[in-house]
């Protein structure tokens, strides 16, 4: 029976030791192409580790590239977002779950039904009220569409209705109004799911493709994703450019979720993703 | 005379708490929503005046080839990726689920993916398919085209797609998986049940509203597909006319064509797909969900 037990633990650990390699093959790849030169990746059969790990595709692709202006992008971006997350949807869905006002309900209904919406179908009006504006190629024009969240709103009504109604009548009776309710009492016990939010609005703020390419086709002015993507046209065939860029793209937060790979995993999943 | 005041209170702040996120609401979506469906109508392009030009746009989707491919490539991606896709996520769920020491790092490796920029994913996949030079050819000893045949293209991008999603819908069915109770395994195993029933009888079932999320889920990002096949595929490459999705021809039809009244019938077609092809997956799961505990 016992040894029964360690043989299948043994095949489980095989399992997920290959299952492993083919998630991390890519990356690998991605670490030694950087290092080789564009002849040496066109050898066949190709070589698998650099025959000198040389720099000049990093060279070559800070050039071409203005990181630094993509990575400032992408972290302002990425920092307002969250701001605004965290305030906007805090608000609304307190308000949502604890105050009763008129016609909540269908003010609620506009947060459900967005929800279910792609958002894709708001993409068209929503660049031309910032072409009128003359706001395009800004960092306003980035943070836009999120500036509010449905789904944020929810989520955190998901959570305020989870906590007794007891523990703001206590706070009322002792005097507070019912914005101190909220910042004094509730908000801080909402900390997990804040933190949730905030790093499912960081990783789609960063991952997003369409919206930055529509919005600022101004190279200096747009995010590390869509300037990535902009190599792909130029250099298609200059491998290890392609691949030191795209290092260089998802390092910082690679290293931020090796550091908290359980707040982001558990956030992740617990907001259900997009 | 209380009871009054705090019901004033509620109004007053509910209305100023619910404020910024509705009005966010009305201008980011309500109206870019109504807009849509206004500009499918029209023959509007970057520049010009609004022209009414009837259902014209729909009768010109309806009858373009290039739309029915991207109909056809969109839905062959779903079937692709769906239900292989959430299939192996399963598997490991369950690998993820056994009494082994390493749990942990084995499930950060597979969710990595989740937090890297899909143009950087593109391009690393890319270029190991690549046909000439690419190792995934050199280590199969296969000389496919992996990019640039049209035929092939699409399922070069549903594995980088299953790859991509694999660690992510594994994590939400194993906390589906963790959260049912181990009495019923030991109830099980003391009357004799094999590991594949206990999977049968008891994993599976209890499970499934879980497995329906993600189906959900994961049906309805495959349908919106564009990020992938925008980099995998590009403007540049042969194969694209014939490669694209739903998506990205509305993309392209919208922001590097101009064609604004068009591409607004495209994305109203492809969210009424995407509404049609969920609401059949809501009617189907009456026969295999089971929301009893």
């Amino acid at each position: 029976m016992k040894r029964k037990k360690r043989t299948s633990a043994i095949g489980v650990y095989i399992a997920l030791i290959i299952g492993s390699i083919i998630m991390i093959f890519p990356f690998i790849w991605m670490l030694l192409t950087a290092f080789k030169t564009n002849s040496e990746v066109m050898k066949v059969p190709p070589t698998i580790l650099p025959s000198s790990w040389n720099l000049s595709a990093f060279t070559k692709v800070l050039d071409l590239l203005p990181f630094g202006n993509l990575y400032l992008n992408t972290v302002l971006l990425i920092l307002i977002r969250v701001i605004c997350a965290v305030v906007f949807c805090s608000m609304a869905g307190y308000a949502f779950a604890k105050l009763k006002f008129k016609g909540k309900n269908i003010l609620f209904t506009i947060i459900l039904v967005q929800q279910m919406i792609p958002a894709q179908i708001f993409i068209i009006p929503q660049y031309q009220m910032l072409a009128k504006l003359e706001l395009t190629d800004t960092l306003f024009a980035l943070v836009f569409p999120g500036i509010v969240s449905a789904f944020g709103a929810f989520f955190l009504r998901q959570t305020y209705m989870g906590i007794p109604d007891e523990i703001g009548e206590a706070a009322y009776l002792d005097g507070c109004n019912r914005w101190q309710t909220f910042i004094k009492v509730m908000l801080p016990l909402t900390k997990n799911s804040l933190a949730a939010l905030s790093i499912f609005t960081a990783v789609f703020a960063y991952t997003d493709l369409m919206w930055p390419l529509v919005v600022n086709t101004n190279i200096n002015h747009t995010t590390l994703s869509a300037g990535l993507s902009t190599l792909n046209g130029q250099f298609s065939t200059n491998y290890p450019v392609l691949m030191a860029g795209s290092l260089l793209a998802m390092l910082p937060m690679v290293i931020l979720y090796l550091i908290f790979q359980k707040s982001f995993i558990e956030g992740i999943a617990m907001t259900g993703g997009k | 005379m209380n009871k009054r005041k705090k019901l004033d209170q509620d109004h007053v702040w509910g209305y100023l708490m619910v404020a910024p996120t509705i009005i966010g609401l009305i201008v980011l979506n309500v109206y870019p929503f109504i807009k849509t469906i206004v500009l499918s109508f029209s023959s509007m392009k970057v520049f010009g005046e609004y022209k009414f030009i009837g259902f014209r746009n729909y009768a010109n989707m309806f009858s373009s080839e290039e739309f029915w491919r991207a109909t056809w490539n969109t839905l062959l991606f779903c079937v692709l990726t769906v239900p292989i896709g959430v299939m192996l996520a399963l598997i490991v769920a369950i690998l993820l689920n056994s009494k082994i020491k390493g749990k942990v790092v084995f499930r950060a490796i597979f969710f990595l993916p989740m937090v890297v920029a899909p143009a950087a994913v593109a391009m690393v996949w890319k270029w190991m398919f690549n046909s000439d030079y690419g190792v995934i050819n050199t280590i199969f000893h296969t000389k496919i085209d992996w990019i640039t045949d049209p035929n092939v293209i699409i399922i070069t991008v549903a594995i980088v797609a299953i790859w991509s999603a694999l660690g992510y819908d594994a994590v939400l069915l194993l906390s589906g998986i963790q959260n049912i109770s181990k009495t019923y395994y030991e109830a099980a195993s003391l009357d004799g049940a094999t590991k594949f029933q206990q999977f049968r009888y008891i994993t599976m079932p209890m499970v499934s509203p879980t497995l329906f999320v993600v189906l959900i889920l994961r049906l309805m990002s495959s349908l919106k597909v564009y990020d992938l096949i925008y980099m995998m595929v590009g403007e540049s490459n042969p194969a694209m006319s014939k490669a694209q999705s739903l998506i990205y021809l509305f993309y392209r039809e919208s922001f590097i064509s101009g064609n604004r009244g068009y591409a607004s019938a495209i994305v109203i077609w492809t969210v009424l797909l995407i509404g049609i092809i969920t609401a059949i997956q809501f009617i189907g799961q009456k026969k295999w969900v089971n929301y009893e505990v």
